[in-house]
This record gives structure tokens, sequence and C-alpha cells, in this order.
């Protein structure tokens, strides 16, 4: 099962005043809503995306379709390098 | 036209702030965007007065902070500039020639918390690279320097500054690149500010030269490999129909504090006629927000025909105020890079003009004895 780790290019962190986490890298800074917030949140290197999705659940149990979402999101992080997978 | 009072609750806060630490440095390029007078070492912020900038800048919300000069290496209280600056929760940027970076100083700004370093080249070989920057030995230890920003696992960005002397040899820069493993890499073609543009008749590259550096680097891009470094072109807006969103809007997202303590919406702003305040004697929030220079071109109001009825007003909020200032004499008019402003034929004459230099090619050094009527122009 895959595990993805946040790309060292970027640092991610909770900004106060966006209110809303954020990954920052060199000179830029991409805003992440509420969701991607705490997907990325997961990310740790240690964590493969099924115990992500189950985590999330619990956390959410009333979101439908909280794996399809989590899935989508993973894959655009990946698309845009935010996250690898590790080997 | 009356231009109406700007609340406090219409303005948001900055994101960015750039610390220029000092104005001196071990190079002398003579495309530098610093101000053609420069203030002298003396007059620098201490190390307190900048602590109090960043920790306010912070509280403030930016979270961006750019250590730049003039080169920052010569201030010896960077890391604990850099340190401060960590914990406050800045993402940290080192902007420096690399000229100084030894490993003990690498490892100590790792240490102190530096994010990210930007490292700049003047060309890809040697002899080129230590003629620009008028300095023997600058190429060699900036590939050192390379080296050791990598083994110290910093993200990289690497800028080259791109001139009619230069450009034509933009395969090479990208190789080098490459072969340095950046992660970024800024092909900035030189923007006309400070000594720059003193010097701007030698260094305007041609429409010619910039479409086949612009076409070599679009060729590159097509082939290029998933770890290699993503190129970023900036076209100077000489040859450009239409102006920068200078700043993302004059006092919206930037925050420049000079060596000298002056705040500035812009790092060339110190050369329009106003009066900026200095972090000395004031707050970042009372400045931010009150201060008369930082309110004067906020928003829309204050626009000039033929900016006035543009359709694209908020795109690019009439251009560069120093660009305006420089071209025309009057920092309120449009930007005359836009073709629909009535000085755009003085954009035209420059490039013209650029064909034969008549004057001689200043290096930055703030010894050099500048004509007057150079700087009055």
């Amino acid at each position: 099962m895959a595990t993805p780790k946040l790309n060292p290019l970027y640092k991610f962190q909770f900004e106060k005043a966006q209110d809303a986490f954020v990954l920052l890298y060199p000179e830029g800074m991409i805003t992440l809503n509420g969701s991607a917030g705490e997907i990325i949140q997961m990310v740790n290197g240690q964590r493969d995306v099924d115990t992500i999705i189950s985590e999330l659940v619990a956390k959410f149990p009333d979101v439908e379709g909280i794996d399809k979402d989590i899935h989508e999101f993973l894959d655009h992080a990946h698309e845009k390098k935010w996250i690898k997978y590790v080997e | 036209m009356s231009s109406k009072p700007v609340l406090k609750t219409d303005v948001k806060n900055p994101l960015w702030l750039l610390a220029e630490l000092t104005y001196d440095c071990p190079l002398h390029c003579p495309y530098c965007s610093n101000p053609v007078q420069m203030s002298e070492r003396k007059d620098e912020c201490d190390t307190e007065t900048w602590k109090k900038v960043l920790s306010e800048a912070r509280e403030m919300g930016a979270v961006q902070l750019g250590f730049s000069g003039g080169e920052p290496l010569l201030r010896k209280d960077l890391e604990a500039l850099v340190a401060h600056a960590s914990e406050l929760g800045f993402y940290t940027n080192l902007i420096t020639s690399g000229i100084g970076l030894t490993e003990k100083r690498i490892k100590g700004l790792k240490e102190a918390g530096l994010d990210h370093i930007q490292l700049s080249f003047q060309a890809a070989n040697a002899d080129e690279n230590d003629l620009i920057g008028n300095k023997r030995h600058s190429f060699e230890q900036k590939l050192a320097v390379a080296k050791l920003v990598k083994q110290y696992d910093y993200p990289m960005v690497l800028n080259f500054c791109l001139t009619r002397q230069n450009i034509d040899k933009i395969a090479d820069v990208l190789a080098l690149s490459c072969e340095l493993g950046g992660d970024f890499v800024e092909l900035a073609t030189v923007q006309y500010y400070g000594w720059a543009y003193l010097n701007r008749d030698h260094l305007l590259p041609t429409k010619e030269q910039l479409v086949a550096a612009e076409a070599t680097v679009n060729r590159f891009r097509d082939t290029q490999g998933d770890d290699e470094p993503k190129f970023i072109f900036v076209t100077p807006d000489y040859y450009e129909t239409r102006p920068k969103a200078c700043m993302n809007g004059w006092a919206t997202t930037f925050l420049t504090v000079t060596p000298d303590g002056s705040a500035l919406p812009c790092h060339s702003a110190k050369i329009l006629p106003l009066t900026f305040p200095n972090v000395k004697e004031s707050s970042l929030e009372k400045i931010w927000h009150e201060d008369f220079s930082f309110n004067k071109f906020r928003g829309l109001d204050w626009l000039p025909s033929p900016c006035r009825d543009c359709d694209e007003k908020e795109k690019d909020f009439g251009g560069c105020r120093c660009q305006a200032f420089m071209l025309t004499g009057d920092m309120h008019k449009t930007d005359p890079v836009c073709d629909k402003s009535p000085d755009h034929y003085l954009i035209q004459a420059a490039i013209a003009k650029s064909k034969q230099p008549r004057e001689n090619l200043f290096y930055r050094d703030p010894k050099t004895d500048i004509p007057v009527h150079l700087i009055q122009e």
C-alpha cells in the first residue's frame, strides 16, 4: 500500500492570518482549504493511504464519500509534487 | 478626482517582508537593482531593530521573509536574525551571491532554521561570471556553495540575471542548472531599476535575442525529466504591451525594509518624490495602515487616464510607479510600458537608444563617480 510523505521542498503549517493550513516553498505559498489541510496533516511518511482514510473516516463520520475525496486530493497533490510516495 | 480615504479595514496586511540587511556587496554587477545612491554601513539597523521589525511583521501575518541586500552574509548577526524569524514561524529565504557562504555558516544557518537558499550566478562560465560581477574566482566559489546547499538539504533556487551580454548562452545556463540540481531556476531578464536603469543601454537585450532565448528554454522544457529543475523565464517588460501588476498592487502584499530602516511598498520606491517612514521611529502596523506614502497609490481611485476607464485596470493597477516616474518624470502616470499610454513612445525610444550606448557602463560600486546628469535624468 502506498505511503505518502511531504515533498521536502514544502513546509506545512497553520497560518493564523489565513485561518488555514498552508504549504510554503521558496518565495511562495499555497493556501489549502479545510479538507485539503486535514488530509495533508495526516501525511507523514508513516501512514499509508488506507490508514489516512480510516483515521479521517473516524474523525468525520458524517462526511459521505470521504475516501473518494481523499484519493482525488492525493492524486492532485502528487501531480503538483506537494507529496511523494515512499519507496 | 478626489480620492476616498482608505479605511484600515479595506487594507490587507502584508504577506511578504523583504529585509535588505546591507547594501554592502562583494560583487559589483552593473545590473543591480539597488539604488545608485546607497546609504552607508554606519546607518544600518542594528540587530534589535531588525528583530523588532520581524516580530511586528509576523504579528501582522507576514509569512514569507527574504533576507537580501547587498549581500546579507556580510551581516554577522544573520544567523541570529534567521533564528528569531524561524521561531516566529516565517518561511525564511536567503537571497545571496554565495560569496562568503562557508560550510560553517551554511551549517549554522541550518541550525538557526533557514528554509531556503537562492543563489545567484552571473553567467554559466567562470570568465563571464567573474567579469560581470567584477570579482575573480567568484564562479568557483558559487559552484562550491551550490554543492554545500544540496549537501545540507536546502531547497535551492538558482537565479541568473539575463542581459545582452549573457542571454545568447542560455543553453549553457540550462545545462549548468541541471548539473547543480537546482529545484527552481529563475531566468530573470533584468528589470531596469537602480544601477540597471543607469546601465540600461548596455544591458537591454534585443527583441531577437529575447525571442531566441525563450524558444531555447521552451524546447528544453519539452524534453525535461521529472526531477530536473523548474525553469521560470521572466521577460523584460520593455518588450511587453501591458505593464506588470507591480508588487501585486501598491502596498497590498509586499513590504521592504532597507538597510537604514526605511519602510517601502517595493524595493525601488525610494527614488520616488515621496517621504517614506522609518522602522526606527514607528511600528510596522502604523506605517502600513496610516502612512501617507503607503496609502498614496492604494486601490484604483487614484488612477490616471487612460487607466481610469480601462477594463484591464484590475489586472495591472496602472503598472509600476517607479517606471512611470523614471521614464516620464511623473509618478502618477500610466506605466509607459502600456501601449495605451500616450507615453509609450518613451519605451520605444529607449529600445532604439540602447542599440548605440553613449555613456560608459558603470559597475555597481558606491565609490563610482557617476555624472550628475545621469542620476537626475
